[in-house]
């Protein structure tokens, strides 16, 4: 059962230098909600910028991880 | 893909192309079977557009298909002139800023909060983010 800290690892992995924070809603292990920087988000929409989120975990979203509420930011690129 | 995929895919493909504002939710408009699918459509009820409803529970195939067409993982799924506009979260981000009324071209409403009814709620709440 993947933890809240997992999916902060594996987003922040997966997105240049993304910055998460993930809480696990319900303490179950399936219902997260993440918020998520990165300088990869400039310039890109909304759908595009979730699509992104969604496709670090692949099938697995609708599977083990029932519910990923996201939310997104563009951040500043570090130099 | 099966003859039945197919059609259900097409059928899928011809709803969004004939209804300006749909959306594919768990349960319907009057009894959602998710807090995200509620949540949704509280919003569009709230700018009092009018939408078209698709409820994906009755088969498994009508949400395969449509993920696959709209290459988007969850349910719900807002489309507006055929373009997916996005889930429970982008919905509620562009209701909130007034972007949603600006999409389906109506007043923005002065008050009208978005929330689920408790009576059609799940156990899920979801609440905002801390700001």
């Amino acid at each position: 059962m993947p933890t809240a800290e997992d999916l902060k690892r594996r987003i922040e992995d997966a997105i240049p230098q993304a910055a998460a924070d993930v809480e696990d809603l319900t303490g179950g292990g399936d219902h997260f909600r993440a918020t998520v920087a990165s300088p990869a988000f400039a310039g890109r929409s909304r759908i595009e910028q979730h699509r992104m989120v969604y496709d670090v975990f692949g099938d697995e979203v609708g599977g083990p991880i029932h519910a990923l509420s996201i939310k997104t930011q563009t951040a500043e690129r570090e130099p | 893909m099966t003859d039945e995929n197919t059609q259900i895919r097409d059928a899928i493909k011809g709803a969004i192309d004939d209804n300006r504002v749909i959306i594919f939710m768990k349960g319907t408009p009057e009894q959602p079977r998710c807090g995200f699918s509620a949540r949704t459509v509280a919003a569009l009820q709230a700018l009092g557009t009018p939408f078209a409803a698709v409820d994906i529970l009755p088969h498994p195939a009508i949400r395969e298909q449509l993920s696959a067409l709209s290459n988007w993982p969850t349910i719900p799924q807002l489309f507006v002139d055929g373009e997916l506009v996005g889930g429970c979260d982008i919905v509620t981000e562009m209701y909130e800023s007034g972007e949603l009324a600006e999409l389906v071209g109506v007043e923005q409403p002065a008050e009208a909060p978005v929330a689920a009814e408790p009576a059609q709620a799940p156990p899920l709440q979801i609440q905002d983010p801390p700001r």
